[in-house]
């Protein structure tokens, strides 16, 4: 069936809108704690800190960082409003980002996730959807900004560099594998960038914490190291068993159209990597001196294979895995 | 997962008597053991396993690519040769590698065990005492009811069905309640690692008894049959395969076809097969099958794979003395985009058994394939992948093959070292499309007939496959389980009210005390909860019973 021309433009034009959006929101994201003072963020810490004791049973009574909701709308001070407005934008952009793989599948007349221009706005708008989704139970909307920020880059390189005109897709993937195994991977790694950039954060909060003149500009105004290690890791929970998921989907799928459930393709191998250092951050939680900091680390690190995944493996080196119609 | 807290015990000293040398050797194992089983060592395992898969994703590996490993090596000089030998081109079954995931399955076995029997003792232990002091736990909630000690407490405890719970009664009458729930979290804890252990065992032995083998079979009706390894263009069989005992299979292609966008991308492959097994193979019964990509034949335990194709030209010689040969044989791609190929189809000369005659007339026809041919400057090129303009750019060697020299020679090409001696001679060079003849010098007529299309199929057999998924689906379930399930406890202390001037209202305290067993974050709001119901039931018992 042939593309539908004026849909795909359509779809282009909207992931251009929601790449503009999220930008627009990220300005605002920052604008927030500039235009407001931190009335509520030391005593909640103190907080934190008095009611956990013992750090295997902290709470999640939600630690807010945000100044109280005065009731009435008018009477919200200004970084209140930054910041509300900042969320409903990142919901608008990820409306239209939305609409605009919907196009694309419009255009194309299968599941719009069949190069990778397409993954990458797929795994940007899961990374979108779960930081908001996090949003409503945490306090963190300080972190919007530092969540937009590498969707921001992603998109943008996947708009410019990795731009692939809508096409049908090869034999191989005409499959409805390619729905269950590509969605579920694409969404495992969109959920799993929001604990890397939380684990980042992290980073910086603990160090601050340690010594308060590091990193004075930004770190202070970053929610609680606690609730940060929290965020991550509530997060990883739920992206790892996905990720799982879809590898297994991965492999049923690789013995239906490659003749084998495993063969060490340098995608399944890196996959593998990536799923032992997630299985590594959830062990060091359990071991003593692993904890924090170290965890933390090797959060970040998982995330960094899987963008590695995503990147070097697809564009540089040659397996059965090389759709990323790039070239 | 391994034992979290090493016992800080001192070691015993050795009972005296004992000879020093056993005394530390088994000191020595038992400290290896538990260094072993440590979860400090399980993550730096962990870690190992991770970095040594590292070369397998970034070097060529012989598995998957061998002339691209000899490629690499032979450009890359010294230290493509040191690579070789530290076996970073068969990674997964390289000596370091094998070492860690054998000691990474040691450590997860010596922890899973005393991980079982601890399970299995907390399963039938009763819940902890409460503790004295509730208001000293992580979450706590009081508040003074009315009613009875005893009338409260019983409302109050039957609102935690579906928890482990231990009743207790105090001696000052206060009656207490020590709950606990989320024991599915360990349950899927033990789930996942055991199930992960299944899963390394069924890889192993699938590694040991698999078997996949590749062949190229003419889309004419040709036939193949899984009887030998000979069959077979290239074989690799598992560690107890020896290639007899292949599981017996007969297949026929009768056509291919494909499908293409204008672009020439392809967007459909195709083939009808027929295929005999088991009872079928002695009533000699065929039955068809639609085999293409991503739907493989599966029969007599084995898969059959659709993996690629492409054209096979048919030239037909006519010699000087009016013999006539037909030749078929698959030419290779060069350019799966346009489907150029390029082969060699070889004749011997009819009648001839002297050697020295037969090395002189050999024949070899080759050249360049192109399924929709476009002439420029007399260089043959191929627009698009399908059949539409099919044509051969050819040159005809005559001569010696080197068919006997003992060296193994590509059906693709001929033997240029014959070309380089002298030995075998560019006799003609031709343009034809299907129908045309060109002639040689000596008078042998080489005429292109017309096209056929091969598929190469790849067979393919794993006995433990069915179980590898069987224990991964497992291990997904108990990920989840430990994962989502939280382990906590909860106490209840029920007694009358200590200030005895307490109007009625006021004469029973509630008190209850909750702890999360794990770094389970998130347990605080379900506690406030909880508390909260149990508190409003226990307030509003009365008033409710009463209305």
């Amino acid at each position: 069936m042939p593309v539908n021309e004026a849909l795909a433009q359509n779809s282009t034009y909207a992931y251009v809108a929601a790449v503009t959006i999220y930008v627009l929101s990220m300005f605002f994201y920052l604008a927030e704690p500039a235009f407001g003072r931190r009335p509520a963020a030391k005593s909640a810490r103190e907080l934190v800190l008095a009611g956990g004791g013992e750090t295997t049973s902290t709470d999640d009574e939600p630690t807010t960082d945000e100044p109280t909701d005065t009731g009435t709308r008018g009477n919200r001070p200004l970084a209140e409003r930054l910041g509300r407005m900042a969320v409903a934008l990142t919901v608008l952009g990820a409306l239209i980002h939305l609409a605009s793989i919907v196009l694309r599948g419009f255009a194309t007349h299968r599941w719009p996730l069949g190069n990778m221009y397409e993954f990458m706005s797929f795994v940007c708008l899961i990374a979108v959807i779960a930081w908001l989704i996090m949003l409503r139970r945490f306090a963190i909307r300080r972190l919007g900004a530092f969540v937009l920020i590498p969707v921001f880059i992603l998109m943008f390189l996947g708009g410019t560099v990795l731009y692939t005109q809508a096409e049908p897709v090869q034999p191989a993937l005409q499959s409805y594998w390619l729905v269950v195994h590509v969605t579920v991977v694409s969404t495992a790694c969109g959920i799993l960038l929001v604990p890397g950039v939380a684990s980042v954060l992290y980073l910086f909060r603990t160090a601050y914490d340690r010594d308060d003149t590091r990193f004075t500009k930004f770190a202070p105004k970053l929610p609680a190291a606690d609730t940060l290690d929290r965020l991550a890791y509530r997060t990883t929970i739920f992206g790892f068993p996905l990720f799982t998921f879809g590898v297994i989907c991965g492999a049923i799928w690789a013995e239906s159209a490659w003749g084998r459930f495993w063969g060490w393709d340098p995608k399944e191998t890196t996959a593998f990597i990536a799923w032992v250092v997630y299985a590594a951050y959830l062990h060091s939680r359990a071991t003593a001196g692993w904890r924090g900091g170290k965890a933390a680390f090797i959060n970040i690190l998982g995330f960094a294979v899987m963008i590695f995944n995503l990147f070097f493996i697809n564009l540089v080196t040659t397996g059965l895995h090389s759709y990323a119609g790039v070239g | 997962m391994t034992t979290v807290d090493e016992p800080k015990v001192a070691e015993p000293s050795p009972p005296p008597g004992r000879p020093g040398v056993v005394a530390a050797a088994l000191a020595f194992l038992r400290n290896t053991w538990r260094g072993l089983t440590a979860m400090r060592t399980a993550l730096v395992l962990l870690f190992l396993l991770a970095l040594a898969a590292l070369p397998g994703a970034l070097l060529p590996q012989r598995s998957l690519n061998e002339p691209k490993v000899e490629q690499y090596i032979a450009s890359h000089g010294w230290w493509g040769q040191l690579l070789d030998r530290l076996q970073a081109y068969t990674v997964y079954s390289s000596v370091w590698f094998s070492a860690i995931y054998i000691l990474l399955f040691v450590s997860l076995v010596g922890c899973l065990l005393p991980r079982s029997v601890e399970y299995a003792r907390q399963m039938i232990a009763k819940p902890v005492l409460t503790p004295r002091n509730l208001a000293r736990l992580p979450h706590h909630e009081r508040a003074e009811v009315d009613g009875d000690v005893d009338e409260v407490f019983d409302d109050l405890k039957s609102r935690f069905r579906g928890w482990r719970q231990v009743e207790r009664a105090e001696e000052d009458g206060a009656k207490t309640l020590s709950t606990e729930r989320g024991f599915l979290r360990e349950t899927g804890n033990l789930v996942f690692h055991f199930a992960l252990l299944g899963l390394i065992v069924a890889f192993a032995v699938g590694k040991l008894f698999s078997y996949s083998g590749q062949v190229i079979v003419l889309a004419n009706g040709s036939e193949f049959c899984n009887s030998g390894v000979l069959n077979y263009d290239s074989f690799t069989p598992g560690l107890r395969v020896d290639g007899t005992h292949l599981d017996p299979f007969c297949l026929k292609v009768n056509d291919f076809s494909a499908s293409y966008t204008d672009t020439g991308e392809a967007v459909h492959y195709d083939s009808h097969i027929q295929y005999q097994s088991g009872q079928d193979l002695t009533t000699n019964t065929w039955r068809p099958y639609d085999l293409a990509v991503n739907s493989p034949l599966r029969t007599a335990g084995d898969r059959i794979y659709l993996l690629g194709n492409g054209y096979a030209p048919q030239f037909t010689v006519t010699f000087p003395d009016g013999q006539q040969r037909t030749g078929l044989i698959q030419w290779k791609p060069d350019d799966v985009s346009t489907m150029l190929s390029e082969g060699a189809t070889k004749f011997d000369p009819p009648n001839v058994t002297d050697p020295s005659q037969l090395t002189k007339k050999q024949l070899a026809v080759t050249g360049l394939f192109a399924p929709s041919a476009l002439f420029a400057n007399g260089l043959i090129t191929s627009t698009y992948p399908g059949l539409t303009a099919p044509a051969v750019s050819l040159d005809v060697y005559q001569g010696d093959l080197g068919e006997d020299t003992g060296t193994g020679q590509s059906i693709f090409d001929i033997d240029q070292s014959m070309v380089n001696d002298g030995r075998l001679k560019l006799v003609d060079k031709a343009n034809l499309t299907p129908g045309q003849t060109t002639t040689l010098p000596d008078g042998t007529r080489v005429r292109f007939d017309s096209v056929t299309h091969w598929v190469s199929l790849q067979v393919a057999h794993d006995p433990t496959q069915d179980y590898v998924l069987l224990f991964a689906l497992l291990m997904l379930f108990g990920l989840i389980t430990s994962l989502v399930v939280k382990r906590r406890r909860v106490w209840l202390r029920v007694t009358s009210n200590p200030d005895a001037d307490a109007e009625p209202a006021r004469r029973t305290v509630v008190e209850i005390g909750g702890l999360a067993r794990t770094d389970q974050a998130g347990y605080g709001e379900e506690f406030t909860r909880l508390a909260a119901r149990l508190l409003d039931a226990a307030r509003g018992r009365k008033a409710g019973g009463d209305g």
